[in-house]
């Protein structure tokens, strides 16, 4: 089953794409910034990991250099949630490793066709 | 799939208020010249949570608006702009617009009082008055699906023809052709072609790095856009081509599949086209009206495990006392008894953690209260500053939803009325800055809530001078300081001598007694002319929980509130006066007491009649002292609260009821009220009493 770790300092948009995800059959797992994340990531393999770009602690451009250098992670899915649609962040997000993005807003349909593009 | 998304608006909400507090905590603290980038990144991605909340739960006016304070946020992290006061000012502004803006959608209200467009516009006008070209923020993009949906041509099929050179590196950010295809498969008819024209020999190759090109032949009726789409996550990392074949000269060469074998599929099934459209069933709402005020709370993981520790140990007593009562016999009485106080240890500590849990820290009521100060003392013209102690006090929920509106009011007035302007202060030989201290402590089962101004100190001559002219004290009478003092808290008593919109209504201080009052509290004031003011305000911690005496009356028990209690005293005949008739008085050292027989109060058939047999409780509320008549003292314990206007109605004389242990009800005595009416007795027989 594939498992999914969703990072975001907000609760209502992990509640949202957790929800989202669950409903369509994927095991889902929560964390609130990137070092809750990267803690969690390093106890378990996630098969797709989808992280908020600004964040406490450790924001998502970090956490992703963080993950890929881990050799569990080397060529999982990485997906940055940004409501910048300027190329800057997703650029710094590409060079640090992320497989791809999605713009925020988002809707759940929206959601579900990006995860099935990183599918295997 | 599309679902309300209003089932999250309720952890959206409370989340924005809380990063609305924490927002409006920094900007606070911010100081301008330095260039705090923590404080900056906290504030930047509050106003981006709320942004990206606001648009994904279809609150567009907020999204908007957000968007445009994100922006402006954005250009101060990065350094193209300095953070200035009129900037925070700005964003205090739009913490309080922001905080309407989710009332009002929380409440199902309209909102159109809010001032969100001329905000809104302020940010646009300082975003444009920058010196870089992206001032004008182009609006949020809209995502995969839909993007799709819309550039779906309903038009002939077109042929493309596609050259797909990934870098090496292409793995390296888990990207995968094969995904890449299966995506472009949706779109249409695809045929692929592999060059393997780079692949190394077996030895040179590393299985890490990307070493195939493709050609790739698409039939669709998509545009270029949503083809491009699908490459966008590797745009820069390869060599992409896309060229539109006319489907004359399409004569599209077959496929040429490699003859080598490789682990590469060769073409993928073209799926069906996949109904995108229904991705525009978007799930923006319009957001009904949502569920009034939550009676949710937030507690600490801590006070969570505490719970649970103790609940563990509360299974081991079982347990241990179980297996105790399967064979016992007397031989085993010690352990049993043994086994019982372990049990009445965890139960009590477990209520206790109960209790805990309703607790939160006085910061929920102090958080705005910098905020307050700082925008009125703006308005007064005054300089002050606010030193709060003691913000991780706990106190019960109900409690500190309640006492805010007399803080904010007893604040309002420090400011108002305590505090000079600088000028004046400066006269006075005091720093031109004032102080107002806001501090909080337990003391015994109270928190003690003070503040203190070093203003001028309430003005006696001018109170009693007032109070004289009102008839409240009679025109010779003279008074202690401490009462003077007192007056202010007598309904309809102001001296400020320019009714402000702030305070100085009148409408005050009699309000502020009577709410604290209500929560079984006191306030007292402390004022030294010249010098400044000090409120202490006691409130009982919880009002779900009390400490109370058990007495007898009769065959009934009764619940004294302990804190009420002075002494307990057998009585003594020549102590009592029986002054005109049925006001009975008992001397107590100085002081007269008038004896209140419970049994009357409640019509009991008592076991003592003649006041020297009985038990006399000495009782005392809002500084007034009476005895109680009782036939016996009972245990004391902690009882827990239930209301008698829920369960039955309102009853003078009572404040609740209780269960007791072996299952009977008890009630609780409402002290003041039964002082109330013994003191009203006695005045009505001549002896004077204060107000």
């Amino acid at each position: 089953m594939t498992n999914i770790l969703i990072v975001d300092d907000s609760a209502s948009m992990r509640q949202m794409v957790s929800f989202t995800l669950k409903g369509a059959g994927y095991e889902v797992e929560e964390a609130v910034d990137g070092a809750d994340a990267l803690a969690k990531a390093k106890k378990k393999s996630y098969n797709i990991v989808i992280t908020d770009v600004n964040m406490p602690n450790m924001d998502g451009i970090a956490l992703i250099k963080e993950l890929r250098s881990l050799a569990s992670y080397k060529f999982t899915p990485l997906l940055m949630l940004t409501t910048e649609s300027g190329g800057e962040k997703k650029q710094e997000g590409k060079t640090a490793g992320a497989t791809g993005w999605m713009v925020k807003p988002f809707n759940p349909d929206q959601l579900l066709a990006t995860i099935k593009r990183v599918m295997s | 799939m599309s679902f309300d998304m209003s089932q999250f608006l309720q952890t959206f909400y409370e989340e924005s208020f809380e990063g609305l507090d924490s927002m409006e905590g920094n900007l606070l603290n911010f100081d301008v010249g330095v260039v705090d980038a923590e404080k900056i990144n906290a504030i930047f991605r509050v106003a981006h949570s709320i942004k990206g909340g606001s648009a994904t739960f279809g609150l567009k006016e907020m999204a908007a608006f957000t968007h445009s304070m994100e922006t402006l946020l954005e250009k101060i992290r990065s350094g193209e702009r300095q953070m200035t006061t009129e900037l925070v000012d700005l964003l205090l502004q739009s913490v309080d617009v922001l905080r309407a803006m989710l009332s009002a959608n929380k409440n199902g209200a309209d909102g159109v009082n809010i001032p969100v467009a001329a905000l809104k516009s302020r940010f646009d006008e300082l975003l444009k008055s920058g010196d870089t070209p992206a001032a004008n923020p182009a609006p949020a993009r809209t995502g995969a699906g839909e993007a799709d949906a819309q550039q779906t041509a309903k038009g002939k099929s077109q042929h493309w023809c596609i050259d797909f050179i990934p870098r090496m590196s292409l793995f390296s950010t888990g990207n995968d052709p094969l995904r890449i295809f299966r995506e472009l498969a949706t779109l249409g008819e695809l045929e692929t072609r592999i060059d393997l024209g780079k692949l190394p020999s077996w030895d040179d190759m590393d299985a890490e790095q990307c070493y195939l090109a493709w050609q790739l032949q698409l039939r669709t009726e998509h545009t270029e856009a949503a083809i491009k789409e699908i490459f966008e996550w590797v745009e820069s990392d390869c060599r992409l081509d896309i060229k539109c074949i006319d489907s004359a000269a399409g004569a599209v060469a077959k496929t040429e599949v490699a003859s080598k074998p490789h682990p590469v599929e060769t073409a993928i099934a073209a799926e069906p086209q996949k109904a995108t459209d229904d991705a525009k069933d978007s799930v923006v709402k319009e957001q009904k009206s949502a569920p009034a005020e939550s009676a949710s709370i937030r507690v600490s993981i801590d006070k969570v495990d505490d719970l649970i520790n103790m609940v563990g140990e509360l299974v081991i007593t079982q347990s241990m006392l179980g297996q105790l009562g399967q064979d016992f016999d007397m031989s085993k009485l010690e352990k049993l008894a043994d086994g019982l106080t372990q049990l009445e240890r965890n139960t009590r500590e477990l209520q206790e953690s109960v209790m805990r849990i309703r607790m939160l820290p006085i910061s929920f009521v102090f958080q705005r209260f910098p905020r307050m100060v700082r925008d009125l003392s703006a308005k007064l013209g005054k300089k002050v500053e606010l030193v709060m102690t003691g913000e991780g006090t706990e106190l019960d929920k109900t409690v500190m939803e309640k006492i805010g509106d007399p803080l904010v009011h007893l604040l309002r007035n420090a400011l108002d009325h305590g505090i000079e302007s600088p000028e004046q202060r400066q006269q006075a030989g005091k720093p031109a800055t004032g102080a107002i201290k806001l501090n909080a402590y337990h003391q015994g089962g109270n928190i003690v809530i003070e503040i203190i101004d070093d203003g001028k100190g309430l003005d006696r001559d001018r109170i009693l001078e007032k109070a004289r002219l009102r008839g409240l004290v009679g025109s010779d009478e003279v008074l202690p300081e401490d009462k003077v003092a007192e007056l202010i808290f007598l309904p309809g008593f102001s001296t400020a001598e320019i009714v402000s919109d702030l305070s100085g209504r009148g409408v005050g201080m009699d309000v502020v007694r009577k709410n604290i009052k209500s929560l079984g509290g006191s306030v007292e004031i402390k004022s030294e002319t010249g010098k400044g003011s000090k409120f202490t305000i006691r409130l009982p911690l919880t009002l779900a929980i009390l400490d109370g005496q058990l007495v007898r009356v009769g065959e009934g028990t009764y619940v004294v509130p302990l804190v009420s209690i002075i002494e307990t005293l057998q009585i003594k005949k020549k102590y009592i006066n029986a002054v005109a008739g049925k006001a009975e008085m008992y001397r107590l050292r100085d002081d007269y007491l008038p004896i209140i027989r419970l049994y009357e109060t409640f019509s009991l058939v008592p076991d003592q009649r003649e006041l020297e047999n009985g038990l006399l409780v000495v009782v005392e509320a809002e500084g007034q002292k009476a005895g109680l008549f009782v036939d016996d003292l009972l245990s004391q314990q902690q009882v827990v609260i239930k209301s008698l206007e829920t369960n039955f109605r309102k009853v003078t004389g009572l404040s609740g009821a209780t269960i007791l242990g072996d299952g009977t009800v008890a009630l609780i005595l409402d002290v003041s009220s039964l002082i109330g009416a013994a003191r009203q007795q006695a005045t009505n027989r001549g002896r004077p009493q204060a107000a």
